[in-house]
């Protein structure tokens, strides 16, 4: 470094001249245009911008100049680290923007790649269906009722307005509970043959209005094949009010099909025969495969309804003035309306279950696909 | 019932062009379940004709005897020659009048005639069996041979009838009246709107003194008897085919005359009759109620002891007839049988016809005593018309003598009991408020009539039913008659409004979060039958005193192997698993929740209470206190691998701890934290059993079970390997539950990790350490988990280390090392002094 010294010419400072600046501009430009990466940039910043750089240099030699001389030669310097710097800066942004790509390419996996650690669980599609029928009373106001498996026949039968000769209650549909003690002793307990009896618990322990729906396992003496099983679902339903009518019934029962299968699903009341109910009728909905369509038509026969058009769901009807009667209710206050489905049928034609079997059974393979809400 | 759409036209005057589809429209719309409409000849294409066999040659050398025959047909064929055939059958001789097909006919089923060569010979054509026509089986199993009087050409199609329409109709226990004619013409007039021809509607001579003696000694079983004599029955006489052809269509097999008459006319009428050999009748006829161990042979050939309360039918010798159920033997009316010496046919020639009324419920209950379903017994028990049995008896009457060339005689027994009309009162406007539609008194009145009712009064209706319906007794009944032929299905669609409901019980809430849970965790939900059998109870290594021996017991399982309920929910899950293993799919994690069955032995059985008013609480608790306990539960099932090996790394079997936490799942779900303690109890491994256990007013009580299998249980049930199980029932942890949450506070001030390994003997449990260093810690502890365990020379023979990381925080504070530490070392210190434990340098 040269001394201060007053008769000194700027100009005549070598590392100064606006030449050689401008030329060691140009090296530390070309020089980081060059830096191929990270490690490279960083060399060339040291050796372009660090204290022992030309630049640097030449910025020391600035105090050596004559104040009139100092402001025009500290321009010139301080442009020129600028210029440095800000290709410095770009550079490395360039370059880390580069390092970055490549790490995300070379990071990069195949996502297609299967994970299934553990499979998944399921509900059993008749629990799930179960709630979803519930879940469609529950949403009207109905509550959910309850009652045994092992029930007394006073509630599955008598209370039901089902005489004691009435041929529903003979051993080959009925399972009975044998008695205590010595053999043949009639314990007077059946496995309930329908969700009914909580009707008659429901009503006994409940004032009107009631309104409930109960979904259960219930229990007849067949034998397991492709539409029959000893074990099977049903959900009852009953409301018992101030003025109920059988179009209340109607109404009640096109919503629910509606709302199970879809709006444009209609039922149909033909007139049948229940103990517990009168008026009774069987209800039918448009079948859900066929859309009736198969009616008349021989090219496009259904299973499903036997071309028939409609499937049969179950029993409903006016509470028997008996069962309210049984039950406490007053028949001359009070009128209600029931209904019992089968609920694995309406599964089975819901989702194209072809084998009764199949739902009792326990294979993952067919419970699975159902998930946990069908 | 089987209805004949061309025997229906004879009461109702249907539209030619009305089909059997049509009918069953309409009668399903007032209520008669017509399940099927069977189309009779449905593609029959003559030529068929009456032939009669001219030669029969016996051809030799076939597997079976063959008949070459020649056959008049008349002109049927066009040119008057013998019709030459081939013949299988052998109930045929020269002489017989048949039923022939001639080449270019169609028969059902799309089998088309002509032609062929056969057994060495040409046959032109076939002589026709029932069943190839489908005339249905008439049990000979030969071909048809017609009454001689039949006319050889007469086209066969028409003289058979083949050509019907028969209508299945499922009769409910409620229409009786259904399970004839009759009724089913009445349905069938009402539904179109047309007149009904009433065919019980006929001349009866007033009953007299000189009829069959009758002593009706049980007036409320027999409340009405009507004996008729015909005598001069010709042996010879045939059933005509007509009458076989009703009784065809209608299900019936055609057997003899008089039979056939008596079953003809309780078709057509629904009365049942009975018709006794009157030679073979000793004395008056009595009808009484048995006497216990008296004996009878029924006309099926069955020996039968009779008990008090069955009604028997009897002469001077005893019971000839179970009454509305099934003849006797030793009256049964002869079939004819040619006489040896002089060739003659012999047989019944005079009858005795019974038309009873028989209490419904005495006949049912006899008819199932007995095991012995017959047409009558099904039409007693349903309900017959009382009103119709002179009727029916002069119908009967009637027959024989066109029929069998008999003579009537004069007398006319008839025993009634009185009884009065049915009457039934009304509001005029009850039918609209059941219905919610407005009909009007006019509309009612017009339907109750139709039905058959007399219709008196205004706006309160006095309505008296016909004999026929003993169904109707109440006036919601009369309104389902008028709501039914109005049609049910123009009744309006409106929503009641129910109160505000309160949606799910919590109890209800709880069943539904297991399930999610559970599947969840992995879990495959299965549906398994409740029935199991002691066997597998042995194969579980469950002992004789243990509580789930206490099954409840079937009278009439559908397997003798399996008459009891379950007492757990592990074999039907495990039945389950072992299925699914052997179709092949071995990783499995299965669960179920539903009750098990628990017989207390304090169960009374349950009374027959009454029901024309409501059962005070203690007759309720009186039932309840018959049934068993029925807890619900909830159980799993696990085999081989719970997590997968793959690209990711090693995968891992289930076992005992998977059945474990799923126990702890389901607990959560009921915001229970479970206690787990070793235990040992079958099934279960002893060493790798776990009790379940919650706390409840303030005791444990034990809620479950949970581990692996014992090993002898696995290869006794052939399960796979390390099988796993767990059960839990769902209402002791109900009883468990916390209640509602009390969200915790959460504090923000750093947290304070230390690492703790202490050594144990191995037998302490990991669970009492943990309690220890809980309580050694105190408040400032925020959580602890055990990260390692570690068994092996440096800690010693019989010993394991178990290394936790304790993380301290306080509410409100940043808490010192010092802090940190002294609660550490109050934690070591408690385990120390606790478990024994030793700090690890």
């Amino acid at each position: 470094m040269s001394a201060p010294n007053k008769s000194y010419d700027p100009v005549e400072v070598e590392a100064l001249k606006p030449e050689e600046i401008a030329r060691r501009v140009d090296e530390a430009l070309a020089a980081i245009a060059a830096a191929a990466d990270l490690e490279a940039l960083r060399e060339v910043k040291v050796a372009h911008t660090g204290d022992r750089s030309p630049l640097a240099l030449a910025n020391r030699e600035i105090g050596a100049l004559p104040p009139h001389a100092k402001a025009d030669a500290g321009k010139r310097v301080g442009q020129a680290r600028g210029r440095v710097n800000q290709a410095l800066k770009a550079r490395q942004e360039e370059l880390e923007a580069e390092r970055d790509a490549r790490v995300l390419v070379e990071e990069a996996v195949d996502v297609t790649l299967p994970y299934e650690r553990i499979a998944s669980g399921a509900r059993h599609p008749l629990t799930a269906f179960m709630e979803r029928v519930a879940d469609v009373f529950v949403a009207m106001g109905y509550e959910v009722a309850e009652g045994p498996e092992v029930e007394a026949e006073w509630f599955n039968f008598d209370a039901l307005n089902f005489v004691p000769d009435h041929p529903a209650r003979q051993m080959q549909d009925t399972f009975f509970v044998q008695g205590n003690g010595t053999q043949g002793d009639e314990s007077g307990v059946v496995l309930r043959t329908h969700t009914s009896p909580v009707q008659a618990r429901t009503l006994v322990d409940r004032e009107p209005p009631v309104y409930v729906v109960c979904p259960g396992r219930v229990y007849r003496t067949d034998e397991l094949d492709a539409t029959h099983s000893p074990v099977f679902h049903q959900i009852e339903l009953l409301a018992v009010d101030e003025g109920l009518t059988m179009a209340d019934l109607k109404g009640t029962l096109d919503h629910m099909v509606q709302a199970l299968f879809g709006p444009d699903m209609k039922t149909r009341l033909r007139p049948n025969y229940f103990p517990f109910t009168e008026p009774s009728a069987e209800m039918d909905m448009v079948c859900y495969v066929c859309r009736g369509e198969s009616v008349g038509n021989p090219d496009r026969p259904c299973r499903t309804c036997s071309s028939e058009g409609w499937i049969e769901l179950g029993g409903c009807g006016m509470v028997n003035p008996k069962v309210l009667v049984a039950c406490g209710v007053d028949p001359e206050k009070y009128s209600g309306f029931a209904f019992g489905f089968g609920i694995d049928r309406m599964l089975m034609f819901r989702h194209n279950v072809e084998d009764m079997r199949d739902m009792f059974e326990g294979d993952v393979r067919f419970t699975r696909p159902f998930g946990m809400e069908i | 019932m089987r209805v004949p759409l061309s025997w229906l036209r004879e009461y109702v005057d249907l539209p030619a062009t009305t089909t059997g589809r049509d009918v069953q429209e309409k009668l399903i719309a007032v209520g008669l379940e017509v399940e099927t409409v069977e189309r009779l000849g449905d593609g029959l294409k003559g030529p068929l004709v009456v032939g009669q066999v001219l030669t029969i040659e016996e051809l030799e050398g076939f597997k079976k005897p063959i008949r070459f025959c020649t056959v008049d047909v008349g002109r049927a064929n066009r040119t008057g020659e013998p019709q030459e055939i081939v013949c299988g059958a052998r109930n045929f001789s020269v002489g017989d009048k048949v039923v022939v097909v001639l080449p270019g006919a169609v028969l059902p089923g799309d089998f088309k005639i002509a032609a062929r060569k056969t057994y060495g010979r040409t046959s032109h054509g076939m002589i026709c069996s029932g069943d190839e026509l489908g005339m249905g089986d008439d049990g000979s199993g030969g071909i048809i041979v017609l009454p001689p009087v039949t006319e050889v050409g007469t086209d066969a199609i028409e003289l058979l009838e083949l050509v019907d329409e028969v209508l299945d109709i499922a009769v409910t226990p409620d229409r009786g009246y259904c399970l004839s004619m009759r009724g089913v013409a009445r349905e069938t007039a009402t539904a179109f709107g047309l007149p009904l021809r009433d065919p019980a509607l006929l001349d009866v001579p007033p009953p007299n003194a000189g009829g069959y003696p009758v002593k009706v000694a049980d007036p409320i079983g027999c409340s009405r008897f009507t004996a008729r004599t015909v005598t001069g029955l010709e042996p010879e006489a045939r059933t005509p085919i007509w009458m076989q052809r009703r009784l065809q269509k209608a299900g019936m097999r055609p057997l003899s005359l008089a039979v056939d008459v008596t079953n003809y006319v309780m078709l057509e009428l629904g009365q049942p009759l009975h018709a006794y050999d009157r030679q073979t009748v000793d004395g008056p006829i009595g009808v009484r109620r048995a006497t216990p161990g008296e004996q009878l042979t029924t006309l099926d050939g069955t020996k039968r002891v009779l008990g008090a309360e069955d009604l028997v039918i009897t002469d001077n010798r005893g019971p000839i007839g179970l009454a509305g159920v099934m003849g006797g033997a030793n009256t049964e009316i002869a079939a004819p049988v040619a006489d040896p010496e002089s060739g003659r046919l012999r047989g019944t020639t005079d009858v005795v016809i019974e038309a009873a009324h028989f209490d419904a419920i005495t006949i049912a209950r006899a008819a199932r005593r007995h095991k012995l379903s017959s047409e009558a017994a099904k039409r007693f028990e349903r309900g017959v018309d009382p009103e119709a049995a002179s009727a029916a008896a002069q119908r009967t009457v009637d027959l024989l003598v066109l029929l069998a060339g008999g003579t009537a005689e004069e007398g006319v027994t008839e025993i009634v009991s009185p009884r009065g009309p049915r009457t039934i009162t009304i509001p005029a406007d009850h039918p609209d408020k059941v219905a919610g539609v407005v009909y009007g008194r006019e509309t009612v009145v017009r339907r109750l009539q139709q039905v058959g009712c007399d219709v008196y009064g205004q706006d309160e209706l006095v309505v008296s039913v016909p004999s026929w319906r003993p169904d109707l007794s109440d006036p919601n009944d009369l309104a389902e008659e008028v709501i039914r032929l109005e049609g049910y299905e123009n009744l309006p669609s409106t929503l009641p409004l129910p109160p505000a409901g309160r949606g799910l019980t919590e109890r209800q809430r709880l069943h539904r979060r297991v399930g999610r849970a559970l599947a969840g965790a992995g879990y495959v939900e299965t549906l398994n039958y409740p029935f199991i059998g002691s066997a597998v109870l042995d194969q579980l290594g469950i002992e004789a005193d243990d509580p789930r021996r206490d099954a409840v017991t079937l009278v009439n399982p559908l397997s003798d192997e399996e008459p009891d309920l379950r007492t757990t929910l592990i074999p039907g899950l495990l039945g389950a698993l072992r299925r699914n293993y052997g179709r092949g799919t071995h990783d499995l994690a299965l669960f179920e929740t539903g009750p098990v069955f628990r017989a207390t032995g304090e169960e009374k059985p349950a009374r027959r209470l009454v029901v024309d008013r409501r059962p005070t609480d203690d007759e309720i608790a009186s039932l309840d206190a018959s049934l068993p306990q029925q807890p619900r539960r909830a159980a799993v099932v696990l085999a081989g691998a719970r997590e997968q090996a793959g690209w990711w790394g090693a995968g891992y079997p289930t076992g005992w701890a998977d059945a474990i936490e799923a126990g702890r799942a389901v607990a959560r779900e009921a915001g229970v934290e479970l206690i787990v303690r070793q235990d040992q109890h079958a099934p279960w491994h002893p060493g790798r059993c776990a009790a379940l256990l919650a706390v409840a007013d303030g005791e444990e009580i034990l809620v479950g079970n949970a581990g692996e299998l014992h090993p002898r249980v696995i290869k006794s049930l052939g399960l796979p390997e390390r099988t796993s199980a767990m059960e839990i029932d769902l209402d002791r942890l109900e009883r468990a539950a916390s209640g509602v949450l009390k969200a915790p506070r959460i504090s923000t001030f750093p947290v304070a990790t230390q690492d703790v390994a202490l050594v144990v003997e191995a037998a302490v449990p990991a669970a009492e350490v943990e309690t220890a260093l809980r309580d050694g810690a105190g408040e400032l502890l925020e959580s602890l988990r055990l990260f390692d365990v570690f068994t092996g020379e440096q800690v010693g023979a019989g010993k394991k280390s178990l290394a936790y990381a304790l993380r301290f925080r306080a509410e409100d504070r940043t808490l010192t090392a010092e802090e940190a530490s002294a609660a550490r070392d109050a934690a070591v210190a408690a385990a120390v002094e606790r478990v024994g434990a030793v700090l690890r340098g």
